[in-house]
């Protein structure tokens, strides 16, 4: 039964996004403060994380937007004096910060009982070697290791184990610091930045290519324990789990194997003592029934959202009532509402998930796939055959796929070694492998994928080619037609395997075969997820759409009082939770305001797709195609397209051509601002500058308009053929370099070419207007100069050091675009400001980024206001102002280097941060030095390593510099920097670049020796050459894990803020208190 | 497209479904019954507690690790649960052509080729389930393209016990304790688990007069149908019941020792055919999720003054076995012996072992 002693409980959450631990514990923080909100207990939250759902109000009663780390939590302990705190929702990041909180006896201090596993289960589990043992005492085989803290150590290791090896880092995040070693140089280069991260690392002998399988375990304090879904990967062993594709359940498992690894997990989370949930991975080998325990997580993790959204079952929920000492009989399931909640869940579909890589967006990434996790999100397609899962899920990921076949071509050079060393992109050269005549038996081979997968992709193939056979749509059999429906075709792939080359419009080639099927009467149907396979009735509307049926399992009333809300799609670099919260408050408005909530989105690492959430949940695709089936089947009063970031946006001329009633601002207005020539004219013939810009076609022409504007431009080409999407060219070679290697321009494929404007000011406009009149705005600043992209700069707002003139002339602006297009809903602009000189860069009529930022600062929400504008509702200005607020919070961004190895860690004009956290302060310095710890830097200790850059920037880091001398700091600089900063009074000492390999001291070296606490390394020019000597000290950095900053302006804020106030001084105040 | 035959299964409320063959072509007819296990396709059918049914799988892809091969002693096969296929039929949505499991030989759809059993897939089983959950379990038949049609059939009007059990009695293990087997349509699993506890197994046809034989302890086991057939197995039972050798019965067992304690049988709508299923042991907080597969249930209400519920549903709060309140009987209504299905029961097995 409940503790009753426990009445408040404090919340750790998992800070900002990252790769290994991103929006699943968004997810799993929420359901556990909904759970103890049920039980009336006074829940306490720690999460810097400003755009996550549970910061908002009304998740949890207090929250703290600080650091989650041993010092900070212990401050807001003794404020709070919790009886209890929850480690197991906030990821690897809060699991650490309570073990550490545990070992230096804080917990014990203020009397905080850890609710849930214990401590100890969570070390036995976290540290390999006491893992080993403990599993060895109830004789379950793990993957024989041995733990080394030297890399002399671990060559022996590995000599006895034999190559190949594989490398673990213990207290990682998602295999950070992990990989595969064929030989001894391979090892030691691994092994030493492994160690740089974790003070002990495993050396395992390599089971590469058995079968990789996962089980979901719950356990109860009375020692009930149920296996809440199983799953396995289609991707064997030697790619990480967040890596691999998975399906759920496990589909080549008898009986006997898959009851083998089940009752193993249950003894595994029994001896550990786990209370609540733990997940256990297995190797398993395809050939016996031989297997090893590669990890447990003794924690909510990135596969338990998966189960959680794969079997409907919810797991965070119902592991926080465990840990307030509910046994699972107590629980009932909250899908039928009548049964038990100790049960195992039965599917009647398959799920499938997909990660998505964005390692297009970074220079000198390595992209092969392996031991250690490089994915920034991932997709979960449902369906009722793994052929259906597989091409949905493709086409989820959103990277221009429509599915498993006919997609742009991929030029393999070498299928083999393509097939053999798996990259993002090796799914799809699977089927350049079929195409080439492969067999199942070949490609199981090279790839070790179960050949039942292999099979499955083929039937895929060859439904293809027989509907390439077929030259004229009319002539498609039906059958041939409703069995590639089943097979998760789209229309657009029906379209170009038969259409082919004559395919011109592919917009209505794909209506053409929509309405020549449903002219068959081939059209999806609605099934429910009730967790119990249709056994019992389910009392919610967990939805998805597949072919594979005959029944609808919904009723429709068509009443049209029921509102879409389109969700956001895949977490990548650029969209991520920021637009879980925009479409959850969507939904949470549409509600409150009488509507009924629909919600279509696929992202299984969210709240939106949380059945609870609203009163339909379509777990689906949010392609035209689908979003069309929905609307046809739910005929809603109408849809909001505004509030989950591009994708949906993007769909506006579509369905306002197919009459779909969008809800705001009208589809025509959102061309006229995504449009760039319409845009561009509208600004002119309202008056409003912009940077000039030209879309070329030739080489020549660009030449013709860089001559006019002079260099540094901004190259954004439409078609990318390696690297990033955009560039920086600042002189001809660059320029000349870029086009060469990067991309293809041509009459179809035209270049977008703008001048960039340097040291300017980049101001955010976040508003909400109604009627073209604007209702509710924000305006924020950059701390970085224009160049650095909005989604990785650090944003202040209110903001602290613009002009007034700069406001007055940017509300003025803002107000003519809003009337312009008859805003009438969410939208932001993007401003360039240099001395009161004003220029539009972007505009976009949905909601932005920055929403959640703005609207926890201000304490308005956007959204919330928006929606109503969207249903129609009048609305007020509310009477509040950022001018009234004695507060300050700053955004700053998290970057995910260190997963990417061989990435440039530096900022330009793609986006490169993963997550972002928000934090308020009395003054910009207090709340930029919350920032900047929570996303994982530190006040350096001593010795900081400077080369700032070209002549300007050494200037602008002047005084910063001179601030850190007399703070005590010592500094060491490479050449220039050393130089100027002698010149104008600030001793450094002097260190040498990795070219001039004959000097001491080596800054490398030095960095190497932890000799150095911070490095602040400004590249010289915008283009990002790679393997320059700046490169190599910045990824040392990144590798060495030791806090790196590469932007002149954002260094000195945070030097200013470090010299300004200490740690002491930071006041622990939760959001209410501002 | 490969070209199968069209299957069209026909429930008696008329309802239609339309599928592809996969399996044997001949119509059948039977009991259409769901079960929502996601694995052991293999020990299902040859599971006799199926005969006469015609089994809808709800998870939709079927057939994906092909079938083991029969190996074993003339006496059991080491993978399955009876010598042959039990069910009339098998439906699903989504047969898999190719099969992947290093034990298999041979596909699902050669092994219901070769025992002569009908495969349909295509069908929307999720909509049938439903169909069922709501009429309860209907009689239904599958009438295949190009081949005769056939008449309902109700299995349980027939004594499908009597239909599987063994007609003469197998020796297994050896022990210094017997246990007699009573086959009402065993699972060979629970003569494997029986056997792996080193005791000496006599397997007795259901209507074999065990009391004149010596044992140390008397096991009944699971089978199909309605246990109002097995009337002789009881009256042996309420036999045995004056003395005090231990008893324990399983499915089938666990209803006919209930009988024989006086109680009533009662036959539930849909029945408990999953994998999934919890139960709790009464007056305590010990929770175990079993794999279950019966249409009849004990009434609880009815059981002799001298017996009571030891398991409980937890979805449905039906009986899932009941003991004697002084005596060394007792009995289970799902399935410790599992396969196919969770083994978190087969405690059940040791502590019958510890009364002998």
């Amino acid at each position: 039964m409940k503790k009753e002693n426990i009445k408040k409980v404090l919340l750790l959450g998992s800070g900002a996004l990252k790769i290994g631990e991103a929006g699943e514990f968004d997810y799993s923080g929420s359901q556990a403060l909904k759970a103890l909100k049920e039980e009336s207990i006074e829940t306490i939250l720690i999460n810097p994380n400003i755009a996550t759902v549970q910061t908002s109000d009304g998740i949890a009663d207090k929250i703290y937007f600080l650091p989650v780390t041993p010092y900070f939590v212990e401050k807001v302990i003794a404020k709070e004096r919790p009886q209890g705190i929850l480690l197991a929702f906030g990821g690897q990041t809060a699991l650490n910060c309570g073990v550490e909180l545990h070992k230096q006896g804080i917990l014990e201090k203020y009397s905080v009982e850890v609710l849930g596993t214990p401590v100890q289960a969570i070390m036995d589990t976290e540290d390999r070697e006491l893992f080993v043992n403990k599993l060895d005492e109830i004789d379950v085989k793990t993957i024989k290791s041995e733990a080394v803290s030297s890399v002399a150590d671990a060559v022996n290791a590995a000599n006895a184990l034999g190559y190949p090896v594989i490398v673990r880092a213990a207290y990682a995040l998602g295999g950070l610091g992990s990989g595969f070693c064929d030989t001894e140089a391979e090892l030691t280069t691994l092994v030493e930045k492994a160690l740089s991260f974790s003070p002990q690392v495993l050396i395992e002998k390599s089971l590469k290519g058995w079968k990789e399988v996962e089980y979901e375990v719950v356990r109860d304090c009375y020692d009930n324990c149920i296996t809440v879904c199983n799953m396995e990967n289609f991707d064997p062993l030697g790619i990480h789990t967040g890596e691999s594709i998975v399906v759920a359940p496990s589909q080549t498992l008898s009986n006997d194997d898959y009851h083998l690894l089940r009752e193993l997990a249950i003894k595994i989370i029994r001896h550990i003592g786990i209370v609540g949930e733990c997940n256990v991975q297995y190797a398993y080998d395809p050939k016996s029934m031989d297997y090893r325990v590669i990890e447990v997580n003794a924690r909510l993790s990135r596969s338990s959202a998966l189960a959680s959204k794969a079997t409907g079952y919810p797991l965070a929920f119902v592991a926080a009532k465990l840990g307030l000492g509910y046994g699972l009989f107590d629980l009932k399931n909250s899908v039928t509402k009548v049964t038990s909640a100790f049960f195992e869940p039965a599917l009647d579909y398959i799920v499938c998930k997909i990660p998505r890589w964005d390692l297009g967006k970074f220079h000198g990434v390595n992209r092969e796939i392996g031991s250690s996790m490089k994915s920034v999100g991932e997709v979960m397609a449902i369906g009722r055959t793994f052929e259906e899962v597989i091409q949905k899920g493709l086409r989820m990921i959103g990277q221009g796929m429509h599915g498993f076949i006919e997609n742009k071509p991929l030029n393999v050079a070498d299928i083999d070694k393509a097939l053999k060393e798996p990259t993002d992109k090796r799914i799809f050269v699977i089927e350049n492998a079929f195409r080439a005549g492969y067999s199942v038996d070949k490609i199981h081979d090279l790839t070790k994928i179960d050949k039942w997968f292999l099979q499955k992709l083929k039937n895929i193939a060859d439904t293809a080619i027989e509907l390439e056979q077929i030259n004229d749509l009319a002539k498609v059999p039906v059958a041939l037609l409703r069995q590639a429906k089943s097979q998760g075709f789209s229309d657009f792939q029906i379209a170009r395997a038969v259409l082919k080359s004559d395919m011109n419009d592919a917009a209505n080639a794909n209506l053409l075969v929509r309405n020549l099927r449903k002219g068959y009467g081939i059209l999806p149907v609605v099934k429910q997820i009730d967790t119990l396979a249709a056994e019992y009735p389910a009392q919610t509307n967990y939805l998805y759409l597949t072919y594979n049926g005959t029944e609808n399992d919904v009723t429709y009333l068509h009443d049209h009082r029921s509102i879409v809300v389109l969700g956001s799609g895949a977490y990548r670099i650029g969209s991520s939770v920021e637009f879980d919260w925009c479409s959850v408050n969507a939904l949470l408005t549409v509600k409150k305001e009488g509507w009924r909530s629909v919600m279509i989105n696929y992202n299984p690492e969210t709240v939106s797709t949380d059945y609870d959430m609203c009163d339909r949940l379509y777990f689906d695709e949010l392609t035209f195609e689908r979003v069309m089936d929905i609307i046809e089947l739910e005929q809603p009063h109408g849809v909001i397209l505004s509030t989950g970031g591009q994708i949906p946006n993007n769909l506006a001329t579509r369905l306002d051509a197919q009459n779909v009633n969008i809800l705001g601002t009208s589809a025509k207005c959102i061309d006229n601002a995504e449009d760039r020539h319409k845009f561009s004219s509208m600004l002119d013939s309202l008056g409003i500058d912009q940077p000039r810009w030209r879309e070329l076609t030739s080489l020549k022409d660009i030449n013709d308009f860089v001559d006019e504007v002079g260099y540094p431009v901004l190259v954004r080409p439409s078609y990318v053929l390696s690297g990033a999407a955009m560039n920086v060219c600042s002189n001809d070679e660059e320029l000349e370099k870029f086009l060469k290697l990067a991309a293809n321009v041509s009459k179809q494929h035209p270049v977008v070419v703008s001048s960039f404007i340097q040291n300017a000011k980049e101001i955010e406009w976040d508003a909400v207007a109604q009627n073209g009149e604007i209702k509710l705005y924000a305006i924020s600043e950059h701390i970085e100069f224009a160049g650095v992209h909005s989604g990785d700069a650090t944003i202040q707002f209110p903001p602290q050091k613009l002009y007034v003139e700069t406001i007055r002339r940017i509300k003025k602006i803002s107000g003519q675009i809003a009337k312009a297009l008859n805003i009438s809903g969410p939208f932001n602009i993007q401003y360039l400001a240099k001395n009161n000189d004003i220029k539009v860069i972007e505009c976009n009529l949905r909601a932005s980024r920055s929403f959640p930022f703005v609207s926890k600062v201000l304490k308005i929400n956007f959204i919330d206001l928006a929606t109503k504008v969207m249903l129609g509702i009048p609305v007020e200005k509310p009477n509040k102002n950022a001018f009234d607020l004695d507060y300050v919070g700053i955004k700053a961004s998290q970057f995910s280097f260190s997963r990417l190895q061989g990435a440039d860690p530096v900022l330009g004009v793609d986006m490169s941060s993963t997550g972002e956290v928000g934090c308020l302060g009395e003054n910009t310095s207090e709340a930029l030095l919350k920032s900047m710890l929570s996303v994982g830097y530190k006040i350096p200790e001593k010795n900081i390593l400077l080369s700032t850059g070209d002549a300007k920037q050494k200037a602008s880091m002047l005084d910063a510099a001179r601030k850190l001398y007399e703070k005590g700091y010592s500094l060491y600089a490479t050449g220039g920097t050393h130089a100027y900063l002698n010149d104008n009074g600030v001793p450094a000492i002097r260190v040498y670049w990795p070219s001039e390999s004959d000097k001491q001291p080596q800054a490398l070296d030095m960095l190497h020796r932890k000799q150095i606490d911070m490095v602040v390394n400004i590249p010289k020019n915008l283009s990002s050459a790679e393997l320059t000597n700046g490169y190599k000290i910045r990824r040392a950095a990144i590798d060495l894990n030791i806090p790196l900053i590469t932007n002149a302006r954002l260094a000195s804020a945070f030097i200013d803020a470090f010299c300004d106030m200490t740690l002491d001084e930071i006041e622990i105040k939760s959001w209410g208190e501002y | 497209m490969r070209q199968t035959k069209k299957a069209i299964l026909t429930l008696e409320d008329g309802t239609i479904f339309e599928g592809q063959s996969f399996g044997f072509e001949k119509p059948c007819a039977g009991e259409v019954v769901f079960s929502t296990a996601m694995t052991g396709y293999p020990e299902s059918l040859t599971d006799p507690s199926y005969s006469g049914q015609i089994l809808v799988t709800t998870y939709p892809i079927i057939g994906n690790y092909g079938v083991p091969p029969r190996n074993g002693d003339a006496n059991m096969c080491a993978h399955f649960e009876s010598e042959k296929i039990h069910c009339e039929a098998i439906l699903c949505q989504d047969y898999s052509w190719e099969y992947s499991h290093w034990l298999a030989d041979r596909s699902l759809s050669e092994w219901l080729k070769e025992e002569k059993v009908v495969g349909v897939c295509g069908i929307d089983t999720r909509a049938l389930t439903k169909r069922l959950r709501e009429s309860g379990s209907m009689l239904g038949k599958i009438v295949i393209e190009g081949c005769d049609n056939i008449d309902f059939k109700d299995p349980n009007k027939e004594n499908l016990v009597a239909k599987t059990s063994c007609k003469e009695i197998i020796e297994y293990g050896e022990g210094s304790k017997t246990v007699v087997l009573v086959d009402c349509g065993v699972k060979f699993n629970i003569i494997r688990c029986l056997v792996e506890r080193g005791v000496k197994v006599v397997r007795v046809p259901w209507n074999y007069d065990f009391n004149t034989l010596q044992y140390d302890g008397l096991f009944i086991s699971n089978g199909p149908g309605n246990p109002d057939f097995a009337e002789e197995t009881v009256i042996n039972l309420r036999k045995a019941i004056e003395g005090n050798k231990p008893i324990c019965g399983i499915c089938m067992g666990n209803q006919l020792l209930s009988k024989a304690a006086g109680a009533k049988i009662y036959k539930l709508k849909y029945g408990h055919r999953s994998h999934n299923q919890p139960v709790r042991e009464v007056g305590s907080n010990r929770c175990f999720i079993t794999s279950q597969n019966h249409g009849f249930a004990v009434d609880n209400k009815t059981l002799g003054a001298d017996w009571e519920p030891l398991f409980i549903n937890m979805n449905d709060d039906t009986n899932e076995g009941i003991r004697h309140k002084t005596k060394p009987f007792f009995s289970a209504q799902f399935h410790p012996e599992a396969c196919s299905g969770p083994t978190d029961t087969e405690f059940i097995f040791d502590k019958f072992i510890e009364l002998l």
